[in-house]
């Protein structure tokens, strides 16, 4: 994913040196993690969001957020259908042998909706993460820390799109043959012709790896580089955006409960760390010098 | 010391029946720009995976001999140690690249060898200034066309200056405009930084005039190895360079390499033949019939014009007769959303039974053109018409096989059926794929092509061109895609030459390749426009009463 949609753009996000960056992504996923309440959550996929507009990179992310709400609506009706907690049933299910009695609660519906909007949340960070942080970067700073990783990693960010390409391919072959879409049986066959040629493609990019001298004795030196505004902003921002995470947890600020009712408290401190979240995590962005 | 020496190199591929290469002896010495000839599977790119160290170090496999590179002994090192005294490209520009942006494709080869990074920085400059390629550096490598991805591919390989490049049919995607330039980068640094290369080619016409030497290969065992005119003069006719051939045909005893000296060889024929030196003049010779022409029968020049285009107003024509309309656009544009206009206001009609080449540098809109007619994607403005089933046979024919034997994804296919199609050479899978397209649902009334060349060795290209020419003698319209001009002049009667998502030129094959620049046959580069083929350069030549130079 991550080497399917990177995009150079001029935005203070892209300015950032891509550890410092992917630090302020996988945060902003790990605050959308602890978050259970609504607003806090609302917050969290508003700021993902906002931020995709400030990287320039919207239009990625949006097809991320796309393709992750059927998700969300599975992961909903998944938790209404097992979990037995909550008081107020709105579904009284059939007996199921060994499960028991599948009753469907409205405490059970609201809290899959929540962990529905999590999902979501986290996805619009590693899409942002994936649109905005420069996989090599990244591919050097894991090759440092170990050859095979760096040897995985690679193979892998760039075996995607070639898998990806090659399945457009085989799908497009299969419409000129049958004048239409593919049947489910065509498609189960371009998936399957795909992942067969998974191994030869990896080959390929492996042999080129090889020949580009990848497993050679040589040590990857890291080049000297100079903090930049936006190295230090978006740094302070991770920073804060974990502290306003675990203050929230430790101290238990948001006050929401699921079971066995639901509770969504809405005081002035839910409202105040929402706030402050959004302005933790988009501060950096207001700052445009030096970003092409 | 050599820049690369094989001793009695024989290897086989695990599970192979037979050996890929056979006691192969050769030497390439530093500053020598060697060309590999060979058909398909007669070991090249075995060849150069054995001197790059994939062989046997990445494929496995039985290896016998020696193998020095560089001063490297392959039983010794590897390919990741080898890198840093031979630069590799291979045929696909897709699978070479591996870093996301250009600057870090050209910089990871220098940051293995663990340069500093002031030192990988310089190199990184060097590399793209010397290719040409300053401007991608900070482009994604995702959105390069192929011809720019296989330069980058090539900068990476040359990035630090290896002694010794190794190329594998390093053109074959590309139009000839990118194949040259590509060439005569390899020119370049061959001649002005001293690197040997051995480069693998099925179009030898292309890489011959920048040779020191030819080695042939067949059945994994060298041939023929010497300079480029004896090697001319030793070729069987399915290696013969387009020049060779023609003065072979018509009985002119020299055998040139080259346009240049094939020029050189009719020049000095006793009895002045008179040659013309420019394009589109015929030099008072009488031209033959055959290009351009369909039983005799002379085609139209144009299909009514619009702003100094040809633009066909109906089906095709022959023997001034309208054929019916097979495939036919309208005033049709491709715009990508968010992008650019493709296609733009394209007219164009082929007729039944016409046989139709389509060319064009890369990206001038070939495969949307085709598309469109096939119906694969509707043309955003316009028409698109078809009189029937339309048969399309995209790039990769292996894209077609789903299966793991080719029987159960291509009925009828005989020996061939309990192969794997990984295991069928490229001009069998490409057979495989124009029937299975051709015999899924009705009788097509147009068959696509898109580049159907692509690697494929000049007997395979001959078979298919003979192919095409039967389909077009039984009824079905012919559309090819192709940057092969030697190919589209052995069987297309008309040529289209898309340029900027328009046709800029249609008309007779021999008017468009004859009078050409870069999209011009070598034959028609010696005689100057009028004949396309060896066969009709010769019968042209024949016609004039020459007698050779003592």
């Amino acid at each position: 994913m991550i080497a399917a949609t990177h995009r150079r753009r001029a935005s203070p996000l892209h300015a950032a040196r891509a550890g410092v960056a992917g630090a302020w992504c996988l945060t902003l996923g790990l605050v959308a993690l602890s978050f259970e309440h609504p607003l806090l959550l609302a917050a969290v996929l508003g700021v993902a969001v906002a931020a995709a507009a400030g990287a320039r990179v919207g239009r990625a992310v949006g097809r991320a957020l796309a393709w992750s709400l059927p998700l969300a609506v599975v992961i909903a009706v998944v938790n209404a259908l097992v979990d037995r907690n909550g008081v107020t049933v709105v579904f009284r299910g059939a007996t199921v042998p060994g499960l028991g009695r599948l009753d469907v609660t409205a405490e059970a519906l609201a809290y899959g909706g929540i962990l529905g909007v999590r999902a979501v949340a986290i996805i619009a960070c590693a899409a942002l993460l994936a649109a905005a942080v420069d996989p090599d970067e990244l591919l050097r700073a894991v090759r440092r820390r170990s050859l095979r990783a760096g040897v995985t990693a690679a193979l892998a960010t760039h075996l995607v799109g070639v898998l990806a390409r090659d399945g457009r391919r085989l799908a497009e072959a299969q419409r000129s043959l049958t004048g239409g879409p593919p049947r489910a049986a065509a498609r189960l066959g371009v998936v399957r012709a795909v992942a067969a040629g998974a191994l030869d493609r990896a080959t390929d990019v492996a042999a080129t790896l090889e020949v580009r001298g990848f497993g050679s004795a040589g040590r990857l030196q890291r080049a000297p580089r100079p903090v930049s505004r936006h190295d230090l902003a978006f740094g302070a921002s991770a920073l804060g955006l974990a502290a306003l995470g675990i203050a929230s947890g430790v101290g238990g600020w948001e006050g929401f409960e699921a079971y066995p009712r639901v509770v969504v408290p809405l005081e002035p401190r839910q409202v105040v760390l929402a706030v402050a979240v959004a302005a933790c995590a988009l501060l950096p962005f207001a700052d445009r010098r030096g970003i092409a | 010391m050599s820049a690369l020496a094989l001793d009695g190199v024989t290897y086989a591929y695990p599970d192979a029946d037979g050996a890929a290469l056979r006691d192969v002896t050769l030497a390439v010495e530093p500053g020598e720009f060697v060309v590999l000839a060979g058909g398909s599977g007669s070991g090249k790119s075995t060849l150069l995976r054995a001197a790059a160290g994939l062989v046997p170090h990445f494929h496995g496999g039985t290896f016998a001999g020696r193998l020095v590179c560089g001063g490297l002994d392959t039983r010794e090192h590897g390919p990741a140690e080898l890198a840093a005294v031979a630069g590799t490209l291979f045929q696909d520009p897709e699978t070479q690249v591996v870093m996301a942006t250009v600057r870090s494709e050209l910089a990871f080869p220098l940051e293995n060898r663990g340069w500093s990074p002031a030192a990988v920085a310089r190199g990184v400059e060097e590399a793209a200034l010397a290719l040409g390629i300053a401007s991608l550096l900070d482009r994604s490598t995702r959105e390069l066309s192929g011809g720019e991805l296989q330069r980058v591919a090539l900068g990476a390989a040359l990035a630090g200056r290896p002694e010794l490049l190794l190329l594998d049919e390093p053109t074959s995607q590309l139009d000839p405009v990118a194949g040259d330039e590509l060439l005569a980068v390899l020119r370049r640094v061959n001649e002005e930084w001293g690197t040997a290369v051995l480069v693998a080619e099925h179009r030898l016409e292309r890489c011959l005039p920048a040779a020191d030497r030819v080695v042939a290969l067949e059945n994994g065992a060298v041939a023929f190895d010497g300079d480029p005119s004896a090697f001319a003069a030793w070729a069987p006719p399915e290696l013969q360079p387009p020049v060779t051939r023609l003065c072979a045909l018509a009985g002119i005893p020299a055998r040139p390499a080259t346009v240049k000296a094939a020029r050189q060889a009719l020049a000095n024929l006793k009895g002045g033949l008179s040659l013309p030196t420019s394009s589109g003049t015929n030099g008072g010779l009488s031209l033959p019939t055959s290009r351009g022409t369909n039983g005799g029968l002379s085609l139209p020049t144009s299909r009514g014009t619009k702003g100094g285009l040809s633009l066909p107003t109906s089906g095709g024509t022959k023997g001034g007769l309208s054929l019916p309309m097979a495939i036919a656009l309208r005033g049709a544009w491709f715009e990508v959303k968010d992008g650019p206009a493709i296609l733009k206001g394209v007219d164009v009609a082929i007729g039944a039974g016409e046989a139709v080449a389509l060319m064009g540098r890369n990206g001038a809109g070939k495969s949307t053109l085709l598309r469109l007619l096939a119906g694969l994607i509707e043309p955003t403005r316009g028409k698109a018409m078809r009189a029937g089933r339309v048969a399309l046979l995209l790039q990769n024919p292996g894209d077609y096989f789903l299966h793991d034997r080719v029987g159960d994804d291509v009925p009828g296919a005989g020996a061939l059926a309990d192969r794997h199609p990984r295991d069928v050479s490229g001009g069998e899978r490409q057979r495989l794929a124009l029937e299975l397209v051709l015999t899924t649902g009705a009788a097509p009334v147009a068959v696509l092509l898109d580049e159907p060349t692509r690697g494929m060795d000049r007997g395979h290209g001959a078979r298919l061109a003979a192919r095409l020419q039967q389909l077009a003698a039984g009824g079905t319209a012919v559309l090819v895609a192709t940057h092969d001009a030697e190919f589209a002049a052995a069987w297309a009667t008309r040529t289209i030459l898309l340029g900027d998502g328009r046709p800029v030129a249609d008309a007779p094959t021999a008017e468009v390749l004859g009078g050409g620049w870069y999209f011009a046959t070598q034959t028609a580069r010696v005689l100057g426009g009028g004949a396309l083929t060896p066969e009709d350069g010769a019968a042209r030549l024949r016609q004039q009463p020459v007698e050779a130079a003592p």
